[in-house]
């Protein structure tokens, strides 16, 4: 039961700390098309992480909420991917970073249908509709940059030396994801042929031999978390209890 | 009164409770009510959101509240069903002329659209209102999670395109 709970808020912080992350492009989007679906995205992040905090909640009891898991949870506490706490950085870091995410979220959920938890498996079935989206969305931004213009393909490879290292992560199972039924290390082929796959068309190379970096899914994050939580969680740190 | 004709009069009350984002269709057009359950005077519906994270939805379930109230119903229990996952294809024809005429092209039908291939032509949407089918994708992602946005070349009004998902 544990493991189930824990690993809900994964797949919750995941999104929430993406979706966080997405949305500070609001009003900042190079063109008002991007803008408007960059934001689409986060909506739907946040959407999934409401409804795996719902459950987390109902699963957990005692009071809690699908706010008071979001809200009061310590940096510690947050289980996400590093890769999604990453900093927007410019566009193609921004696209980039949704690429590598929304390609294992799309693995990831298609694995869950079949979870032996029918919650879980009705909530990536209803993700999976928009996720395909965010996938078709974030290839085709990533084939535009790198086989674009010299500036564009600079600033994209800039971001693959930058994120890559965050992308090992994803299938090195935690203690509670493999309580909880989950192989990670199963989609590690899916990932790489199908990012293989737009780099190709990207002209982009993929790195080799890089160090990858952990941690994230048991609590130790990078220092951007921090910065992000202190700025999400300000007004019912503040005001406890607030509503509007 | 008899249960199916009981059954059909509180499904005709949903029928008064509309989309706040697209104030022509009702949640009954949507395809969102899944089932109505009545237990004397408690009542049990069951709807299935159409985006995880439509902020119409909570609005919806107010409204549902609040129609059902006004008909007398003291005690109304929303539940949220999200498996078998809602798709446009469970929109009733009457709500795709009802958007039409609100001037919001209705989804096309699943199997013909929804493709992952990318740079894909994009899918043939006709304008809603000239009829042409001769039109251009401005954007994927439009004014609300469910829309996207064209442009009708013939008559060259933009418009909302309600994706097909």
């Amino acid at each position: 039961m544990n493991s189930i709970i824990n690993y809900t808020l994964y797949l919750a912080d995941n999104a929430l700390i993406l979706g966080q992350r997405n949305s500070a492009w609001c009003g900042h989007g190079p063109v008002l098309e991007q803008d408007i679906a960059i934001t689409n995205i986060s909506l739907d992040l946040i959407g999934q992480a409401r409804s795996l905090y719902q459950y987390a909640a109902d699963m957990l009891g005692n009071g809690a909420t699908e706010d008071s898991l979001a809200y009061l949870r310590t940096e510690r506490e947050f289980k996400n991917c590093l890769l999604t706490e990453q900093p927007n950085g410019d566009w193609a870091q921004t696209i980039l970073r949704q690429f590598f995410f929304s390609t294992y979220q799309f693995y990831l959920y298609q694995s869950l249908l079949a979870h032996a938890d029918s919650n879980l498996a009705a909530i990536a079935e209803k993700s999976l509709k928009e996720v395909r989206y965010h996938l078709r969305w974030s290839s085709e931004w990533v084939i535009r940059l790198g086989d674009g213009t010299e500036e564009s393909n600079r600033r994209i490879c800039k971001a693959v030396d930058e994120l890559w290292c965050y992308t090992g992560e994803f299938f090195i199972p935690a203690e509670y994801e493999t309580a909880a039924g989950a192989n990670p290390a199963g989609l590690k082929e899916a990932f790489y042929t199908k990012v293989k796959e737009v780099f190709t068309q990207a002209t982009l190379a993929l790195p080799e031999n890089v160090f990858m970096q952990t941690g994230g899914k048991n609590g130790v994050h990078t220092e951007h978390l921090g910065f992000i939580l202190s700025e999400l969680q300000y007004m019912q740190r503040s005001y406890p209890g607030c509503e509007w | 009164m008899n249960k199916t004709t009981d059954n059909n009069i509180l499904w005709s009350y949903l029928e008064e409770v509309y989309d706040p984002e697209i104030p022509v269709l009702s949640i009954v057009d949507m395809g969102i009510v899944r089932d109505i359950e009545r237990n004397g005077q408690e009542l049990t519906v069951t709807i299935t959101p159409t985006y995880t994270g439509c902020p119409a939805m909570d609005m919806i379930a107010l409204s549902i509240r609040m129609e059902l109230m006004a008909k007398g119903f003291t005690t109304v229990i929303i539940k949220n069903s999200i498996s078998p996952a809602w798709t446009t294809d469970w929109m009733t024809e009457a709500g795709r002329e009802k958007l039409k005429a609100y001037g919001i092209a209705p989804p096309n039908p699943r199997q013909q659209a929804c493709k992952d291939e990318l740079f894909a032509p994009h899918e043939a949407v006709q304008c809603p209102h000239c009829n042409s089918w001769h039109t251009s994708r401005i954007s994927e992602f439009g004014s609300t999670a469910c829309k996207a946005l064209y442009q009708c070349i013939d008559c060259k009004e933009p418009f909302d395109y309600f994706k097909c998902h």
